[in-house]
């Protein structure tokens, strides 16, 4: 057992790609569910739109990388703000929850139909769309970055990462201290009595499905641009429950609490994931029990284990308090 | 006219001659550096699907998607035939399952030996090796008449598959109130079941699969009243939010699901018994006699169903909760029994549906998922809550599913259901069936 | 209590007691609403005028349909039928957060305080047209900055008046019933507007507060505000209201001034026939 490698890769999940693209999407989610109250299960789709609005901007319609930065952060998520949202925004809480898990079984679908073959790549996707990006790494691509943690590459990608995971938290810190939030986390507890005193609360929600999506498009384009593809497999459906548990993990409607759950998650994630790859391969996990390709089942697993768990036992997250925000409120 | 060049003659009219011939110059191109790569690490499956037409003419068959499953039945690649039915897929070296998505053979079309998809083939680098998989005869197909009316036939046996899973969905919606995201785990674990008791067998014995299906709507059953007794009775007893239900019910899909991959694998399987069937040729349309028994057996259960909600004195009392609960208890029905029924009734229901819908098509670990929200469609449609409604819902879902594989390809049908979700919630929130909502 | 006589009298000049009587200056006119849940029909009143800058109450047996009949008038539920005009403005299809810009607030018989926000930010809520409700001024904190001040400034008199300051900082879901009825109410205030409707602000508030939340009613009024209220309080109704309308079973059967009430034969037979019918099980809601 190679316990170092052990000990880097779970540190590795603490502040790694990973990491950045779960708390850019929980930090969208936060905006959704934590401060407005809506409940997407569909922001893998809005990840998808970030990742295939700059890969499909380059690759199929050969426009540059800025371009593709437009479609990717800004349109794509807006429209899909508001396919999802115009139908449901007016109705009862779970309606946007089943639309958009219709929306992310849709995304599959279409991502991978062979017949759309020309557009998306189906599923093999879409490669080589972000060297621009790349041209302005800094860093040395032979060199190993941040205690070792890093190749050059890796390194470019991460530290705009947290840049950028920087600026989103500071929109959200300064929104939430605004009217507008006060807007929101009005809503959140009772649409009618927001209405009542005058707020348009149909457009407020949208503005918040909006901006949450944008948000979970930045991690979607940053997880295309980490792995240089963009791939039906990585936003299926339950991609947007590890935003889901870094979220509850972390405490809803707190500024900071995505990215203190997505540390945590990935931190345990790559933890199991690597102890049990080793146990595997170094052949005192029997083969009978799991073999190379089940280890990636299990974080699945664990993912949904984490839900059921949270969400009965600690609804107000690690750091939440009960007072504030916690998932069972009514 | 049949299937298939009903099928050709879209696929002609959406791609240009243009694109088409662009197409075929690109595979050739890609053909070649494929195989260049194959010298290299790895080796190459590959085939060529064709199929007679009306004179006797052997055509390609395009758009028919391919998978390789490792041995750990997890898929490692995936290809498309082209317009002349050719493919191939570069995989690294090691035993493969090569398996045809029957759910992308145009309309019509089947394998001659289903019982051989998937094929297992063995690869070392640098080689390269063909796959069979005969289709059945163009003639026969061509035979089966009017394809509108055929969908219509396939469309309600589908639709009345989803109706028979949407039951438990909607009464435990009506009855609780949860959104219950992990019914389609159900439907999954029914027909897992199944084939385990069919196909693998118990202490080596093998099980017909009537009476197989009979233990596994008990035990689905069973299950469904544990599930309810274990988790959501004491939730719904410490009074937890709605909000908080439907996170753990989703909880419970991802991991049950999971769970299922893990133990299943990601392979497609067949049950064992009427698998390969000659189909009746009835005309305006085909039928084999599983779909007709199968179909006979929805009916008759959803007929069961719809006379005991409206007769006995328990359908009466599910009927009183969903409609209001605090007036149902306060006339002094006992709420949790209707509740824990609902469940039960709902999971066999469910467990059933699977079964079936392992016998049409194939089983494997995310079906319940997939139908899961068809049956969010079909619900919708007929209006959140109501029994009735999800029946009717669900059965126009399934005709819908497959009347729009006349305009939209195969590989894509479900997206018209899941497209006639959000059009229903736009312009008809409250479904067919539904009451306008309360407020205030 | 001392029944002061009301100073909006003269308002009502010349206008016949009886249901539907056209006002000398309506503010609201209904027309024909009506609501069914399923058979049952909720509201069916065939026409109604609220005269403006006096205090109406609206009574009637409990399930005589005066909530709903609120939810119809702020559009927060939909007739089947009728019309309703608010200083002029037809309100059909207008959605409900429109009818409050256009000056008609409401409380809620059910108090929507936000437990969750402080009392001070309930309040601040209130305040209309503020800059920092967009999204992009929202980052740009030097342009609301002083609006929010100036909005602080008057919830806080409002608390003041309301005697709620010292809750001021804390989470409005550890205020008494009574003092989240106050609080709702001192919030639709925040709002400005030309007509407040208040379903049942009374209940559970202690009589001590009664009497100066009055007081506090009577002087919207004389500030030229239009106040329509619903309350089982006779005693109450009697003191503050000018007019008085009533409902039963959905339909408005009197309407007069208070004194003229209490002896109309068809409001007694609605009270007393409303305790042989099902009404009676609704009483204890
Ligand atoms: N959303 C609703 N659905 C069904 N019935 C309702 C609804 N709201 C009110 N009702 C019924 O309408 C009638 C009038 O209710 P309501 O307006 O609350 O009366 P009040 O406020 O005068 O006590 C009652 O019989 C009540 O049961
Ligand atoms: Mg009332």
């Amino acid at each position: 057992m190679d316990w170092g490698a052990i000990i880097q890769n779970s540190f590795r999940g603490f502040i790694g790609e990973p990491f950045i693209y779960f708390s850019l999407a929980a930090m969208g989610l936060n905006m959704h569910y934590g401060y407005t109250g809506l409940l997407n299960f569909g922001q893998a789709v809005f990840m998808a739109a970030g990742a295939y609005g700059l890969s499909m901007a380059v690759v199929t319609l050969g426009l540059n990388f800025w371009w593709g930065l437009l479609l990717g952060i800004v349109i794509f998520p807006l429209l899909l703000a508001l396919i999802m949202g115009v139908p449901t925004l007016r109705l009862r809480a779970d309606y946007l929850a089943i639309v958009t898990i219709a929306a992310s079984e849709m995304f599959r679908i279409i991502a991978r139909s062979p017949s759309l073959d020309r557009w998306t790549g189906s599923s093999d996707g879409l490669t080589a769309f972000a060297n621009r990006f790349y041209d302005f790494n800094p860093f040395d691509k032979q060199k190993r970055y941040f205690f070792g943690l890093f190749i050059g590459n890796q390194m470019w990608v991460v530290l705009v990462g947290w840049i950028v995971l920087s600026i989103v938290v500071l929109i959200v810190w300064m929104t939430m201290r605004s009217p507008w939030g006060r807007v929101l986390r009005a809503i959140r507890e009772d649409e009618d009595a927001a209405r009542s005193l005058g707020k348009n609360a149909y457009w407020f929600k949208m503005q918040s499905l909006m901006i949450g999506g944008m948000f979970g498009a930045l991690g979607g384009m940053f997880r295309a641009i980490g792995t240089q593809s963009a791939q039906p497999q990585n936003f299926i459906t339950d991609v947007t429950f590890f935003a889901w548990v870094a979220l509850i993990l972390g405490g809803a409607a707190k500024v900071g609490g995505p990215i203190a759950g997505a540390a945590i998650l990935y931190g345990i994630l790559n933890f199991t994931d690597v102890l049990l790859r080793q146990l595997v391969e170094n052949g005192y996990m029997p083969e009978a029990i799991m073999d190379g390709t089940q280890v990636g089942q299990v974080r699945f697993m664990m993912i949904g284990l984490g839900l059921i768990l949270l969400a009965i036992y600690r609804p107000q997250g690690i750091f939440g308090t009960k007072e504030e925000m916690a998932l069972d409120d009514r | 006219m049949g299937g298939v060049q009903l099928m050709t003659a879209f696929t002609g009219v959406r791609r240009s001659a243009m694109a088409l011939a662009f197409g075929l110059l690109l595979l050739v191109g890609l053909g070649a550096g494929a195989s260049v790569s194959a010298q290299e690490s790895g080796g190459e499956v590959k085939g060529n699907l064709v199929q007679k037409d009306d004179d006797g003419e052997r055509v390609g068959v395009p758009g028919v998607t391919f998978r390789a499953f490792d041995e750990s039945g997890a898929e490692v690649s995936s290809t498309t035939t082209a317009e002349d039915g050719s493919w191939s897929m570069i995989v690294p070296e090691g035993t493969y399952d090569i398996l045809l998505d029957v759910e992308t053979l145009p309309a019509g079309v089947s394998l001659r030996n289903p019982d051989k998809n998937p094929a297992s083939v063995t690869l070392i680098d640098g080689s390269s090796k063909s796959t069979l998989f005969p289709l059945g005869e163009a003639e026969a197909s061509s035979a089966g008449g009017n394809t509108v009316i055929q969908l219509i036939v396939d469309g309600l046996k589908l639709g009345l598959i989803i109706a028979m899973c949407a039951i438990g969905l909607s009464l435990i919606y009506g009855t609780t109130g949860l959104t219950n995201f992990a019914h389609g785990e159900s439907v999954t674990f029914g027909a897992v079941m199944a084939y385990l008791l069919n196909n693998a067998g118990v202490f080596g014995v093998r099980l017909h699969l009537i009476p197989a299906t009979v233990i596994v709507v008990l035990i689905c059953g069973s299950a469904g009243g544990l599930f309810n007794r274990t988790v959501w009775r004491p939730m719904r007893r410490r009074g937890a939010s709605l909000v908080a239900a439907l996170v753990v019910s989703i909880g419970f899909s991802i991991f049950f699901r999971y769970v299922i991959l893990f133990i299943f694998s990601g392979r497609a399987k067949r049950l064992r018994d009427y698998q390969i069937q000659e189909q009746w040729d009835l005309g305006l349309f085909r039928l084999a006699p599983k779909d007709l028994v199968l179909m006979i057996i929805s009916v008759s259960v959803l007929v069961g169903v719809a006379s005991a909600l409206q007769f006995t004195r328990m359908g009466k009392a599910m009927r009183a909760v969903s409609d209001n609960r605090d007036l149902a208890e306060s006339t002094g029905i006992d709420v949790e029994r209707v509740i824990s029924l609902v469940w039960i009734c709902g999971s066999a229901l469910a467990g059933l549906g699977g079964v079936l819908f392992g016998l049409t098509e194939s089983i494997n670990w995310e079906m319940g998922f997939r139908i899961l929200l068809l049956m969010f469609a079909g619900v919708t449609l007929g209006g959140l809550g109501t029994a009735y409604g999800a029946l009717f819902g669900s059965i126009i879902v399934g005709l819908f599913i497959q009347l729009s594989t006349l305009v939209i390809p195969t590989d894509m049908k479900n997206v018209g259901a899941l497209l006639m979700l959000i059009v229903i919630l736009l312009i008809r929130p409250q479904g067919l069936f539904g009451r306008r909502e309360r407020i205030g | 209590m001392t029944a002061e006589p009301s100073t909006a009298q003269e308002l009502f000049d010349g206008v016949p007691y009886e249901p539907g009587a056209a006002k000398n200056d309506p503010i609201l006119v209904a027309d024909n609403v009506r609501r069914a849940f399923g058979g049952l029909v909720a509201v069916d009143v065939e026409h109604l005028e609220v005269q403006r800058g006096a205090i109406t109450a609206l009574i009637g047996p409990n399930g005589a349909g005066k909530t709903t009949f609120f939810n119809l008038l702020t559009n927060f539920d939909e007739p089947d039928t009728g019309d309703r005009l608010f200083e002029g403005n037809d309100l059909s299809g207008v959605s409900a957060y429109k009818v409050a810009n256009l000056g008609m607030v409401r409380t809620f018989q059910l108090t929507k305080s936000l437990s969750k926000m402080t009392v001070i930010d309930n309040m601040r809520l209130g305040g209309t047209e503020q800059a920092g409700e967009s999204f992009f001024r929202a980052l740009m904190p030097f342009l609301w900055r002083r609006q929010e001040a100036e909005i602080t400034e008057r919830a806080d008199a409002l608390l003041e008046r309301f005697k709620l300051s010292h809750m001021r900082n804390e989470f409005a879901g550890t205020l008494s019933g009574g003092q989240r009825k106050l609080l709702e109410m001192a919030r639709a205030l925040m709002v400005r507007p030309n007509m407040v409707m208040l379903d049942e602000p009374m209940a559970g508030v202690n009589p001590a507060l009664k009497q100066s939340l009055l007081d506090h009613v009577k002087g919207l009024r004389d500030e030229g505000m239009t106040v329509l209220f619903v309350e089982h309080d006779m005693d109450m109704v009697q003191e503050i209201s000018d007019w008085v309308v009533v409902m039963a079973e959905g339909k408005i059967i009197a309407e007069g001034p208070p004194e003229s009430i209490a002896s109309n034969q068809a409001v007694v037979d609605a009270y007393l026939g409303s305790h042989h019918g099902s009404a009676l099980e609704l009483e204890a809601d």
